[in-house]
């Protein structure tokens, strides 16, 4: 529910280490053990994730120069850039003297570690502050004493701390007696009238490098006698490696080795194009489970869920099926939603260095503390052993929260005693992947006396189900009787979180329903939603996840901003509101027909995300969002057929282009509650305000993804073919 | 493995690998410029994209054979110092998000605007058609392409 800007109880015991560093200048490490919020929201299958301890490091040279560790993984989000921005504006310093230092994998130092569940600086938010803090509470502490003044009467701006006679010391000038002291308590945060880097835009403190081409990725990185492995897997899912033959492979000059582990083949080779020649020469005789799945197979076991009985009860409120037995109208629908690739454009690759001594690690990787875990067990080495570093990394998505390609890496390099950097090609990436499950979901709704009276939400999905916090997002608390029911098949096919897991599609499942029952009720499609979030107001249920109030000032801002309902000659308008990741969001998409198909030009977005950190980085997010939304629920197509991908590479896999991108208008809710993520809730209302707006222009409602199939039964006017 | 002469960023280099060898491994493994990067192989998304005298290419379906003797420009020595108007104007524009395929999309609009210094909208969208970015900052990367353009001019 709502959130408040007041800082939780902070201790000494929460600061894990000061240290004065060896060549003078101050280390200082916050840990937030006690200040953990409950109501968190974890990524899909990860519950072995911990969510509720954070903490950060910033370093202060004699000299002034200010480094601040980053320690969350960089996928694009855009975290290396505002989580040390927070810390810099509660330290006092000026943005151009810091510089920012991706921190590796530490246990000792950090916890969290993690790209996931669009959380970094939601939970980060307090953490950092108060290091910042703290830090600039000690460094005039130290100032105070060498005045013989009371702290209180010392101010501090860009890095220099001044007293009530107008003395000046710099940080870097008391930062070794500011090392030395107790950490103080009650530290005063600023008030955010005062900020003047939270809320600025900062670019990307990456940029120089990206722009240039210098070396920043896990595929950039080398090491001195590495080899390239390219590894051939099972080509469809429930198959197994009966033998292989390698002399093709090895009679490729550079080709160093090849290993056989578990079902897999590596090819090890002084350059990755020799390792994926070599690869392609192996041969390889395959067994196969009884029956491999195919999609068509899974559509009709999907379907079977929906029709049966084995449902798990997530939320019930009232009696949905009394409202059903007493209403006017009852509306019912089914949407469909295939499996999804995540496609990052750097495609998955590790590098691993297993000697006697320790296990070297680098590459990119969203959870590397469980990843360097999973690698000690199955190397069965100490995890001291295990050095981890991350890499800028080329897209995440969710699919690089797994870390099947640096076991393989570590398993690899283990076997073959050499540094080795495991290297997917494209067509590894999307046959070996950790896919969005294809997914149905099927909503029924009663109306009696005009009034919303039952609300059923049917999930059947492939290996997992919603998150538990999901049935407590909108429309619960708002319809008297309510129930979500789930239930899944257990497949072969490995599945995983996938950019905004479940909402990605449940989002356009549901915002595509109110439509159509507002259309049912005869009421304004958007008024029907502002009603439905007014029942939601002054709640006692604390499971509700969302906020009405801010629904619903981002539903009427979206109205205002769009012209809702008063659009240009020739433009049709679709709507769609949802709440995820603790962050909400109104979208307005706008659709012309070109040659008998609707073509989206605009979308209109407006966010609640409380204090934007960094205005500049927030809005190339919400961008992101939304063109990903439309393009994957317009796009996004992936079958298996006996167990193998029917797509392999961009020739048949098709992602959203610059000529089908809509002008994204972002819009910021201004407040002063806490901050919340933004690397997921723009995208599950994209696709829901497109399919509205195509309705709209077109007559036709969109059920099952991707939109493109449908609409190419769309019948295109004869006059504009010959024109 | 046979001796191949290309010219890369105005020096010189000769390399020993097989014939077949596209010119993006020949650039990231053998002359360590990693700033062209490998996306999918096929010449579909662009982020391998690289001038061949002057012209934009695909690197990675280019074999180091067919491009023997060619002047080759990489994103390291589109400018010394990152001074390029595109370079500036991707900046200035904060374009990246994991900024993976953005050197790919630089060297395309650098070329775009090589042979079109005042692209219409539809000459920027068709031209940068061919690269994709899975984080979708394309509203960003046509603002830089848009500015660029204007930076050049002025």
């Amino acid at each position: 529910m709502a959130t408040t800007n007041k800082l939780q109880g902070f201790s000494r015991r929460e600061f894990m280490k000061t240290t004065s560093l060896a060549g003078g200048g101050l280390l200082i490490g916050f840990n937030l053990f006690e200040a953990c919020k409950p109501g968190v929201e974890p990524p899909v299958d990860l519950a072995s994730l911990n969510y509720n301890e954070f903490n950060a490091f910033i370093e202060i040279a004699d000299n002034g120069a200010v480094t601040i560790f980053s320690p969350n993984p960089e996928i694009g989000q855009g975290v290396k850039t505002s989580m040390p921005m927070i810390i810099a504006e509660e330290l006092d310093v000026a943005w151009k003297d810091v510089y920012v230092q991706q921190a590796p994998l530490n246990t000792e130092h950090y916890t969290r570690q993690v790209a996931g569940g669009s959380q970094s600086i939601r939970f980060g938010w307090d953490a950092l502050r108060q290091t910042g803090a703290t830090a600039r509470q000690m460094l005039v502490n130290a100032a105070a004493a060498r005045w013989g003044v009371s702290p209180s009467e010392c101010t501090t701006s860009e890095g220099i701390i001044t007293n009530a006679n107008g003395e000046k010391l710099s940080y870097g000038e008391v930062v070794k007696e500011a090392a030395a002291l107790d950490i103080p308590e009650d530290v005063k945060l600023k008030s955010v009238s005062d900020y003047t880097i939270i809320g600025q835009e900062i670019g990307n403190v990456d940029i120089d490098k990206i722009i240039s081409g210098k070396p920043l990725y896990g595929l950039d990185y080398r090491k001195e006698g590495m080899l390239v492995a390219c590894v051939l897997r099972p080509p469809a899912f429930g198959q197994k490696l009966v033998s292989f033959g390698e002399s093709g492979a090895r009679a490729i000059p550079g080709v160093v080795d090849v290993i056989r582990f578990g079902d897999k083949v590596a090819v090890l080779a002084i350059d990755t194009w020799t390792a994926m020649k070599g690869k392609k020469a192996l041969t390889a005789e395959w067994s196969s489970a009884e029956s491999l799945e195919s999609s068509a197979d899974h559509n009709k076991i999907l379907t079977g869920l929906l029709d049966g009985n084995s449902f798990e009860t997530l939320r019930e409120d009232g009696d949905v099926k009394m409202a059903f037995a007493e209403a006017d109208q009852v509306l019912e629908r089914t949407y469909e939603s295939p499996f999804l690739p995540h496609n990052c454009m750097e495609p998955m690759n590790f590098y691993a260095d297993v000697t006697p001594e320790r296990v070297h690690l680098v590459g990119p990787i969203q959870t590397p503390e469980r990843t360097a875990k999973r690698i000690a067990e199955i190397l069965e080495r100490d995890f001291s052993a295990i050095h981890l570093e991350m890499t800028r990394q080329g897209g995440g998505f969710g699919r690089r929260l797994y870390g099947d390609f640096a076991l393989e890496a570590a398993e690899i390099s283990n076997l073959a005693k050499k540094p080795v950097q495991v290297v997917f090609s494209r067509e590894d990436d999307m046959a070996d992947g950790i896919y969005r499950p294809a997914i149905k979901y099927r909503i029924k709704a009663s109306v009696r006396d005009g009034k919303l009276t039952g609300y059923h939400l049917k999930e059947a999905a492939i290996n997992s189900n919603m998150y538990g916090l999901i049935p407590n997002f909108f429309p619960a608390g708002a319809v008297e009787n309510y129930r979500v029911d789930v239930a899944k098949f257990d497949s072969e096919i490995t599945t995983g979180a996938w950019r905004a897991p479940y909402t990605n599609f449940l989002a356009f499942a549901e915002q595509s329903f109110f439509d159509e029952l507002a259309d049912l009720m005869e009421v304004d499609r958007v008024q029907l939603r502002l009603d439905l979030l007014e029942n939601v107001r002054g709640t006692t249920d604390e499971r509700i996840q969302y906020s009405p109030e801010r629904m619903q000032k981002v539903i009427r801002t979206a109205v205002d901003k769009s012209g809702w309902g008063s659009p240009k000659e020739g433009v049709y308008q679709g709507f769609a509101a949802y709440y995820c990741h603790n962050s909400h969001v109104a979208e307005v998409a706008e659709v012309v027909v070109e040659n008998g198909q609707p073509v989206v030009k605009k979308v209109v977005c407006v966010v609640d995300c409380g204090i934007v950190v960094n205005p500049l980085g927030a809005r190339n997010q919400v961008e992101g969002g939304v063109i990903d939304g439309i393009g994957h629920a317009m796009y996004g197509d992936f079958a298996f057929t006996e167990g193998a991908p029917q797509s392999l590479n961009f020739d048949t896999y098709r992602l959203i282009r610059m000529k089908e991108v809509p002008r994204v208008e972002t819009y910021f809710i201004k407040n002063e509650e806490s901050p919340t993520g933004l690397g997921e809730p723009t995208l599950p209302p994209a696709g829901a305000a497109l399919a509205n707006a195509i309705h709209a222009a077109t007559g036709m409602r969109l059920y099952n993804q991707p939109f493109s199939k449908e609409l190419a039964e769309l019948e295109i006017p004869k006059k504009e073919i010959i024109g | 493995m046979p001796s191949y002469y290309i010219t890369v960023n105005g020096t010189s280099h000769t390399v020993d690998v097989s014939a077949d060898t596209p010119l993006l491994w020949v650039l990231r493994d053998h002359l360590n410029l990693v700033g062209t990067k490998y996306g999918c192989g096929i010449a579909l998304c662009g982020t391998c994209t690289v001038h061949l005298n002057g012209n934009p290419v695909r690197s990675c379906m280019m074999t180091i054979e067919s491009v023997q003797g060619a002047d080759v420009t990489t994103i390291e020595g589109l400018s010394k110092d990152g001074s390029h108007p595109v370079q500036q104007a991707w900046k200035e524009v904060d374009v990246p998000q994991c900024g993976y395929c953005q050197s790919g999309q630089i060297m395309t609009a650098a070329a775009l605007l090589e042979r079109n210094p005042d692209p219409s909208k539809d000459d920027i969208r068709e031209a940068m058609n061919g690269n994709l970015c899975r984080c979708a900052s394309y509203q960003r990367i046509y603002e830089a392409v848009e500015l660029a353009a204007r930076k050049a001019g002025s």
